[in-house]
Parts: structure tokens; sequence; C-alpha cells
């Protein structure tokens, strides 16, 4: 995912990959917007799902649904096994040591929001310090800032550079004997930074302090092992790799989650339950009450499915020869300035005109079929770093192509054909 | 592109590229600041209020094409205005902004503003049209809180 500054035309297309090919497999792509074929680059916010993904859920609910872990008829055994074989798929496609350390989640959003309440609210205390980086998304920061009104604990924030870069010094240097907690964003939705998280869990760990890390970007765009990082917490969505919306997963290690308290009381968390004395179930199920988004659940375990079959080295080579040459196409353009140039980047790119609001380039582009993101991205404090009240931002997926970013570079000398001084 | 030039209107871009009446009131008695949520607009519109008329009316901050023209040409029209005439004026051009897209809207009162019609084609952009005027009646009531776009 290493982006080079090279002016040289795209590299060929890795071998087994073919992107017209997986083009065929996302109906959507073929769709029509304003009478244009519709060029899709807002996948950071979600990205377009597969035929193997509509297809199971379809399959799911035409002739598979029944509620999981209660029935001992056919059916009901049917849809558990579903459920937990996805859970088994999430395990191995992070590499997790067991599959009771995935506990399904209606999102990252929701994963920080558990991790902060159960763990936050037992081991912080007044004076306590939490440790995030300048680049987190406002998900992961506001259940954080809950749990700090709620306990005294405060929030310390590692600054990043003009590029975009976490300034790792900066960060060890915020450690302290009251520092509690890490969490960090692995790749940054608006600047497409790719922090050195192995180096920044090694740090954290060799202060004794626990980390999460956000993968609700990182978790599509590059094979992730979460016991190879070391990672204590890792949650990501469903719908960022091309999985339904309404799901995700957080990966936790044991030895915490079996300390942890619940999160939420209901069924399917219960062991046993009187007036008098709850016993709550075994992980993961202790985390997971009520009736859960089964559908969602198996539609995530076929992306992972379907991204497999596809390969993550053949996903990172194709998006690193697509940021490459966006780059290249885009830094070429008069007056456009690329916010976040990390020497780590994934596949995404925001960008400034001089003189041009954001949101004028978003409704033009829109003009064209070319659906960007224009905004602050949920990254206000990002904005703010960069003195800019908002930015337009491409992003890529496995089935962009070259021609798109052409199209996109054509539309953006557009905009300023249009609305340039 | 015959869409977006509905929008994007020559009197728009006119105003958006030079925006007036854009600066600080050093002699306001009224001012109000406004934020778009949605793309980060931030505006901040003053008021100088004399026995119920608008003497002076000026606007600063950032914006795109649409919030800034319809910053630019709301102070136009407005300056000399009473409030109640500023209030009607402002129920007419929101009317034009949300009403039914096939209907061409019948509205002489609004004479130049009357370009924004095209902004119903586009409904997420409504609100950039629009923050200046919910900044106004702001300012107008005094109120201390930031309007919003929500």
């Amino acid at each position: 995912m290493t982006r080079q500054l090279s002016k040289t035309p795209a590299p060929a297309q890795p071998p087994h990959f073919d992107v017209h090919r997986i083009r065929e497999d996302f109906p959507i792509l073929h769709n029509k917007v304003h009478n244009k074929t519709l060029v899709y680059l807002d996948n950071a916010a979600t990205t377009q799902k597969p035929n193997l993904v509509i297809n199971a859920l379809r399959r799911y609910y035409g002739s598979e649904n029944a509620n999981i872990h209660r029935g001992v008829y056919l059916l009901s055994q049917l849809a558990t096994d579903l459920y937990e074989q996805a859970r088994r798929k999430v395990q191995r496609f992070i590499n997790a040591a067991e599959s009771r350390e995935i506990i399904f989640t209606r999102g990252t959003t929701e994963a920080i929001n558990l991790v902060a309440s159960s763990y936050g609210r037992t081991n912080f205390k007044p004076g306590d310090q939490i440790i995030l980086t300048g680049m987190e998304h406002l998900s992961n920061i506001v259940p954080w800032q809950i749990i700090c009104q709620q306990t005294g604990a405060v929030l310390r924030v590692a600054p990043f550079d003009d590029n975009g870069e976490l300034i790792l010094d900066e960060y060890e240097r915020l450690f302290t004997p009251r520092t509690r907690f890490v969490t960090a964003v692995h790749l940054s939705k608006s600047l497409g930074t790719i922090n050195p998280v192995k180096r920044m869990i090694a740090i954290a760990h060799a202060h004794n302090v626990p980390v999460f890390i956000d993968g609700a970007q990182s978790i599509a765009h590059g094979p992730i092992d979460v016991q190879d990082i070391d990672a204590d917490f890792y949650a990501f969505s469903g719908h960022k790799l091309y999985g339904p919306t309404g799901i995700g997963a957080l990966y936790g290690k044991a030895r915490f989650l079996e300390e942890m308290p619940p999160y939420q009381g209901g069924g399917d968390m219960i062991a046993s339950v009187t007036f008098e004395k709850t016993e709550y179930n075994e992980l993961p199920y202790k985390f997971e009450a009520g009736t859960p988004n089964i559908a969602g659940g198996i539609g995530l375990g076929a992306a992972i499915d379907y991204l497999t079959s596809v390969g993550l080295p053949n996903i990172v080579a194709h998006e690193s020869r697509l940021l490459e040459y966006a780059h290249s196409r885009l830094s070429g353009i008069p007056g456009l300035r690329v916010v976040g140039t990390a020497r780590q980047k994934g596949g995404v790119i925001s960008f400034v005109l001089k003189g041009i609001h954001p949101h004028d380039i978003g409704t033009i582009l829109d003009g064209d079929g070319i659906a960007v993101r224009t905004g602050h991205h949920c990254c206000q404090p990002v904005m703010d770093r960069f003195q800019i009240p908002a930015t337009a931002r491409a992003s890529f997926a496995l089935y962009n192509t070259i021609p798109e970013i052409d199209a996109l570079a054509d539309g953006i000398l557009k905009v300023i054909g249009f609305l340039g001084s | 592109m015959s869409d977006l030039r509905e929008l994007y209107q020559e009197m728009i871009l006119d105003h958006c590229k030079r925006p007036r009446n854009f600066h600080n009131l050093p002699d306001a008695n009224r001012a109000a600041d406004g934020f778009n949520r949605l793309c980060g607009d931030k505006l901040r519109v003053f008021v100088k209020l004399d026995d119920g008329i608008i003497k002076d009316i000026a606007f600063e901050g950032d914006g795109c094409c649409i919030s800034k023209a319809s910053s630019s040409m709301m102070t136009e029209a407005l300056k000399g205005k009473t409030l109640d005439e500023a209030h009607k004026l402002f129920q007419q051009f929101h009317e034009v902004l949300t009403g039914p897209p096939d209907e061409t809207p019948d509205a002489p009162e609004l004479g130049k503003l009357a370009v924004f019609a095209g902004v119903r084609e586009f409904p997420v952009r409504v609100k950039c049209a629009t923050l200046a005027w919910h900044t106004l009646e702001a300012a107008l009531k005094d109120e201390q809180k930031p309007v919003t776009t929500e």
C-alpha cells in the first residue's frame, strides 16, 4: 500500500486480476446516474456489494431464516450454523486465535462504544489518561469523551505532521504512569494515512497499556493479522468490505473480554436468570444481547469469501496502482492541493481546489455521474489542523479503473473551467 | 451541463466570485453565526437595525458558491427594507427553493433572487442557499446560539 510519487504511466495490472471481470460481479456499477455511467469513488464511506453477498442475503431470507441459538428444529440449527460459520470466517480473515474472540456488532461505532463503555467504566479512574491520535474519526473520539465525563479520565492527543503522518516521538512522549488505554485509527478516512500500528502497539505494551485499533478503513485494503500486530482490540464494519450495513465485528483478546462486564443485557447473553441473580453466558455471547443481525453476519461471511477468492494481495496491488495514478494525474492540475501525503497511504485522495468550495466540486462531478465525498468526512479536528473547512475526497476500491480516474481528472478540470475566476 | 447551468446561473457565479457587502460591519447592532454541518460552511451576518429598518447589512465567512452568492444577494436585496418586508421575502424565497420541480415559480417580488429557483432541482443544496437567511433571522431575533441548517 505504499504510494510512490513517480509520474510514470500506471504500471501493468497485477496478474490473475481482471478488473473488468470484477466489475461484472457488482450490479450497481452498471447503473446510470444523470444518464451517465456511475463512477463510484466514495468507497471510504461505503463499498458496493457483489452478487455473492446480495445472493447470500436473498438465500437466507428465502430459505434459511430462523432465530439462532434457540430452536431444536432443523431450520434454526441451519441458521445457527451459518451464523457461527461467518464468525469463524471473520476469525480466519483477521487471524484471531479463537472464534470466541469475535463479537458481532452493528459496526465499528458500536464496537468502540462497547469497549469504551465496558472496559472504560470498569478500569478508568479520575486523572487516568487515554491516548488517541489527532486523525481519529469522530466515532473514535466521542465514545471516549463520554467515558471520560463519567469516570474523570482525560484524553491525550498524539499529533500528526503536515503530510498527515503521526509523529511517533510525540506519541511515545504522551505515555505516563497514568496512561490506561490507547485507541488509534489504522487507515485515516480523511487523509489516507496508514498508521504504524504494530510499532504503536509495541510502544504501548512496553508501558503495559492495552490498545484498540479502529480498522474500519483498513479491513478491505490489506491483510490484517491481529496476532502479528498484537492488537488487544480491533474492530471493523461489514459495509466497508463489500458486505451489508448494520453488521461489524469486534476482536478482543479473550483475557480482556472475559474480565469485562456485559455491554447490554438481554436474551442470548445470559446463562441463567432469576430475579435475584443472573449468570452471564460465555464468550462471545456475553456481548451479544438479543437477536442479532443474522442475515448481516451471513452476508459479511460471503463478503469475506469474495475478498478471499479475489485475493487481498491482488487488491492491494490494484489499489496502489490506482492511487499512484490518481496522485500523478491530480497533482498535475493547477490550483489543486492534495491533503494527506503520508509515505504509507491507502487508496484515499483528499484534495482542495484554490478558490472553489468542495461542495461545488461534488455537485458538478455528480452531474457527470462521478460520486465523490465532499465535506469534513467526520474528521473535523483533521480539517482544523489543516485550517480548511472541508475537502473533496476520492476513495478507491477493487472495482475502480484507470479510465475512472481519468474521468475524475477531466471532471475536476471542468469544475475549474466552470467556477474558476 | 444544462442542469448545472440551471443551478449555477451567471448571476450566481458573479456573486460567488465577487460577493457584495462581504466584510465586517463595525457599527452593527445585530449579528449571528450560521453553520452548515453537512459541508462545514460558516458565516456571520451583521445588521445595523434602526427603528425597524435594515440600514446596513453585511456578511463574512467561507462557503460554497451557492451559499456565498445567496448571502451576497440577500444583503443587496434587504438594504433599506423593514423587518416585516425582510421576513416576507425570506418566506417567498424559501417557497421558490422548495416548490415542486416541474412548476415555474411565480414570485415577482423576489426580483433577482428568483435565479435561485434552479436550486430546487438539487435538494441537498437548498440548505446552502438558505443558510444566510436563517442566520439573518437569528441575528434579528438577537439569538446568541449559532444557527445550523439542521
